[in-house]
């Protein structure tokens, strides 16, 4: 750590207190405000009438009965929409070699995946959308469905785009050290396995939802959406739908969960605005739940052979990975759908010391939903692939897991350190992580009651898994490769007439407590109470510039923006507050909305600086410029991520009757850097433990071989629900890091990003008396008993 | 489009209106009465935002016609202060954190109401269970259960 930091180490400090949310209050009494929730003049409400089939030619669209349907205002296809719109495509230059084809927002002749819009009804009422729907006729020709990556990849397989040779999007190979040597090397013990990854989506309980607006008379949009990049989505609008960039306002109130699904172009969510701008009257697009399973982005489902090498004392000498993912038949714009299959190859080991690591990523293009950025994008399956084959050799060589960790995780004292992958760690913590892991789960006699339990035919398991997970991200990340997407982020800081303090800033808020955290952070650094601070985010009209909040960036990037305009508040108030003291500011300080001498006496409060500065100016000395605002941005140099590590381990039993896994206990050890507000931390890092855990015994989109979607309800896709989940305890280790003031690094992601590693080694661990495995996920109970009979 | 005409109470109000006969419960509480509270995340009963309390029993809005509701007496998140175990409930969820987007937490919280006035004891594994009705995507659960458990201990204080 270096600079002014230690004021957040002393007491009395909002930073590092577990402050109640203000957003909380409003929303346990209803006072949210959802998408949804908005009610405007002469809205119209959306619905889409959606491709049956994965692929299919559209022979003919018969609307005249839905559009002479009572209560219909207008009725489009993608004939009447998609010329108004400029194609966008889901490349990224640093990707080198990514391809997809130009996209529209609705379906052009040919549809190639189940859930397309073909035709949008706009009506008096969501129902009579729906009504008017069912009076739509579409006729199709149906072509071959490519569904599996495998299938795609088959070399006599059609192409899913004509103007494509085949239906490979994106290549990536890594050849790091010599590891076909050291594989081959006779005092290395290899261990090989195949992983199945299942494909999961977000489910967040608000659906995407979109309310446009349009005023011809200046050529402007408003564009209300649950989201969590406004200006993202701003610099989209604008260049697609032909917009000067200042006339296309986006705003984002209250967001009812979003975990990457909100952050991406949909074709329906475009549509509503190309019709907004037509109709010249509100429109309200409200996915229902169907269509949320259908078209809300999905992840992981990935192929991945994965080998390791040790020697005989356990060290890692080579680890080879090859993926195979499937990401529907585009690319998604603008993030791209190969970066999940880039983080795999990027972090797969990232924990260890590896000298030889060879990797091979294939992305293709398939007749599925589209597949891009979820929560922890990659990170479950690099860290799965990893710590599952690091503990499957552990068996082999009778080493304890725990034990073999030790003996290969990077040394804490090492930093900075680059990976075999090219990524650059700094300020992590495995070995300590590691070692309060095992204190906290009460290793050794958790193992010791494992023993007698199978004795008497109870089968418990105890699996770990060592991580690390990607933060605030500097441009490296989406900005380098073309994307308008804002690696930086910037807040205001205001002091008003009544000595309170008026905050805005460039990341959003859904849930997390971000203006909690901004609140805090600006209170202590400018020296208020924090009730007196104000927090706003999500209008682009009114915040200064940013990317708003994903990559678990928005306490890092944001939460130091603050600082840094809070802190350059401050140092205007005191010139200020000098001027009228007739000192220097250096003898002031500010503290509890009042300026204080050095001695701490009271000078002159908040309220009445404010007073003379906006209400009494002639009372200044002239030649005082009084500005009581100051904006900062910020971003990541020297390091193109700020990487976060953990260390987790889960306490599952399997029922070998059923299949059934019961999880026990969960624990996770986590060093995001300085922790701003445990309880908010402890419980984002909990729900995404539980997401973790979805993804690992519960969640997956199934398709049949014709690319039909066949659990597409709340009730078939299964996600964890409060009676299955366990207690999980949580500790912290704080290694802040040297990138910021701050010192925070992101939190959002590790649950999702370790735990599904720390099940299925449990899993595997409870069934290695059985000499049964399984290297599947979601692990159902159908794939656990087959795992016993194999 | 048929239309009835019913009579509620919500919230302490008498409403007379008239509603097409096909209308949700939920549809209609938002969308003519302006009570966004309640929030519709599947339309089929199984997320459980939507859950109101009608005469006193925990029901999914979505799942009930509005017309289904004529002469009853309607509690939603917006007057759930007015009872102390609601109110309890909500300044214990903002408590324990108990919430992240909110969009469960209504439902959550008449869920938890119901829980506790059925004389739901303080036993986590008996809240979880009681609450698995309720889809929660941003909590671990975790926090939740503590909110329930604590309101159930209070009251159970002499």
């Amino acid at each position: 750590m270096t600079g002014p930091l230690h004021r957040f180490d002393q007491p009395g400090t909002y930073i590092g207190r577990s402050v109640e949310r203000a957003d909380a209050s409003r929303l346990v009494e209803g006072e949210g405000t959802y998408v949804d929730d908005l009610q405007l003049p002469r809205m119209t409400h959306a619905a889409f009438v959606r491709s049956q089939h994965a692929h299919a030619k559209i022979k003919h669209i018969d609307v005249d009965a839905a559009r002479a349907h009572t209560g219909v205002v207008a009725v489009f296809t993608g004939a009447d929409i998609n010329p108004l719109v400029k194609p966008y495509v889901g490349i990224l230059t640093h990707l080198q070699g990514l391809r997809s084809p130009p996209q529209l927002p609705m379906a052009d002749q040919v549809v190639r995946c189940q859930g397309e819009p073909v035709v949008m009804i706009v009506a008096q009422s969501r129902a009579i959308a729906e009504d008017a729907c069912e009076l739509v006729q579409i006729e199709y020709e149906p072509l071959k469905a490519l569904v599996s990556a495998e299938q795609a990849l088959d070399k006599d397989a059609p192409t899913i785009h004509p103007e494509l040779d085949n239906n490979t999007a994106w290549v990536r190979e890594i050849d790091v050290g010599d590891a076909s040597a050291a594989f081959s090397r006779a005092d290395v013990t290899v261990v090989e396995r195949t992983f199945l990854f299942g494909r999961h989506t977000g489910v967040t309980v608000e659906p995407r939802s979109v309310v446009v607006e349009y005023n011809r008379s200046d050529n402007t949009m408003v564009f209300h959406y649950s989201g969590q990049a406004p200006h993202m989505m701003q610099a989209i609008l604008a260049k697609h739908l032909d917009f000067a960039e200042e006339n296309v306002r986006v705003v984002t109130r209250d967001v009812g969960g979003s975990f990457g699904i909100k952050i991406h172009t949909y074709g329906d969510e475009i549509a509503t605005a190309v019709a907004a701008k037509l109709l010249r009257r509100p429109v309200k697009f409200i996915a229902d739940r169907l269509e949320s399973f259908t078209s809300d982005i999905h992840a992981r489902d990935h192929r991945i052979q994965g080998r390791i090498g040790v020697d005989s004392d356990g060290r890692i000498v080579a680890l080879e990975i090859d993926d195979l993912t499937g990401i529907g038949p585009y690319s998604m714009y603008p993030r791209t759908s190969a970066i999940e299959c880039n983080q795999i190859l990027n972090l797969t080991g990232a924990p260890y010391q590896i000298d030889h690591y060879r990797a091979r990523g294939t992305v293709v293009f398939q007749n599925k939903n589209m597949m891009c950025q979820y929560r922890a994008v990659g990170h479950p399956v690099a860290m799965a692939v990893c710590d599952s084959l690091l503990e499957e050799v552990a068996g082999e060589i009778d080493m304890d897991v725990v034990d073999i960790r030790r003996r290969n995780l990077i040394a804490d004292d090492a930093y900075p350190v680059t990976s075999a992958t090219g990524m650059k760690f700094a300020d992590l913590s495995h070995q300590q992580s590691l070692e309060r892991l095992v204190e906290l789960m009460n290793y050794d006699q958790l193992r010791a009651d494992q023993s007698d339990r199978r004795k008497k035919g109870c089968y418990r398991g105890i699996g770990l898994v060592s991580m690390v997970e990607v933060t605030n991200p500097s441009p490296m990340f989406y900005g380098v490769g073309g994307a308008p997407i804002s690696a930086q982020d910037g807040a205001t800081v205001r002091l008003d007439a009544a000595g309170a303090l008026h905050v805005s800033c460039s990341i959003t808020e859904s849930g997390q407590g971000t203006h909690t955290i901004l609140a805090q952070i600006a209170a202590d650094v400018f020296g208020v109470d924090i009730a007196r601070v104000k927090v706003s985010t999500g209008d682009t009209a009114h915040v200064p510039y940013g990317g708003g909040t994903w990559a678990s960036r928005g306490a890092g990037i944001g939460g130091e923006s603050v600082l840094l305009a809070a802190d350059a508040l401050k140092a205007q108030v005191l010139e200020v507050a000098s001027s009228i003291l007739q000192t220097t500011p250096d003898t002031l300080d500010i503290e509890n909305g009042v300026v204080v001498n050095a001695d701490g006496d009271d000078k002159i409060s908040l309220d009445e600086l404010g007073k003379i500065v906006y209400y009494r100016g002639n009372e200044l000395p002239a030649g005082v410029n009084a500005e009581l605002i100051a904006t900062r941005h910020y971003r990541v140099t020297d390091y193109p991520f700020v990487f976060t590590n953990g260390a987790m381990a889960a306490h599952v039993e399997v029922d070998i009757e059923t299949g059934f896994i019961k999880v026990l206990d969960f624990w996770v050890v986590e060093d995001c850097g300085r922790v701003i507000n445990p309880k908010l931390v402890d419980e984002q890092i909990r729900g995404g433990v539980v997401q973790g855990i979805g993804g690992a015994l519960y969640e997956e989109c199934l398709y049949d071989e014709e690319g039909q979607y066949l659990n597409a309800t709340m009730a078939d896709y299964l996600v964890p629900m409060a009676g299955e989940m366990p207690d999980i305890h949580i500790a912290h280790i704080e290694t802040p890091t040297c990138t910021s003031t701050l010192g925070a690094k992101g939190a959002g992601e590790a649950g999702t990003g370790g735990a599904p590693a720390a099940i299925l080694n449990a899993v595997n661990d409870a069934l290695r008396p059985l000499n049964a495995s399984i290297f599947q996920m979601p692990m159902t109970p159908e794939r656990v008993l087959n795992a016993l009979k194999a | 489009m048929k239309n009835k005409e019913i009579e509620v109470c919500i919230n302490g109000e008498t409403i007379q209106a008239s509603v097409p006969v096909r209308m949700n419960l939920v549809d209609f509480i938002r969308e003519k009465l302006g009570l966004t509270g309640s929030h519709v995340g599947c339309e089929q009963g199984v997320c459980g935002a939507c859950t109101i309390s009608i005469d006193g029993v925990a029901v999914r809005g979505c799942l009930m016609l509005a017309v289904q509701a004529d002469g009853s007496s309607i509690t939603t998140i917006e007057g759930v202060s007015e009872n102390p175990v609601g109110s309890a409930l909500q300044r214990a969820f903002v408590e324990h954190n108990a919430l992240q987007c909110g969009f469960c937490t209504p439902g959550m919280i008449a869920s938890s109401i119901e829980y506790i006035e059925q004389g739901g004891l303080s036993d986590r594994a008996a809240i979880r269970e009681h609450l698995s009705g309720n889809y929660c995507r941003c909590t671990g659960y975790q926090s939740i259960i503590d909110a329930v458990a604590s309101v159930v201990d209070q009251r159970a204080e002499p």
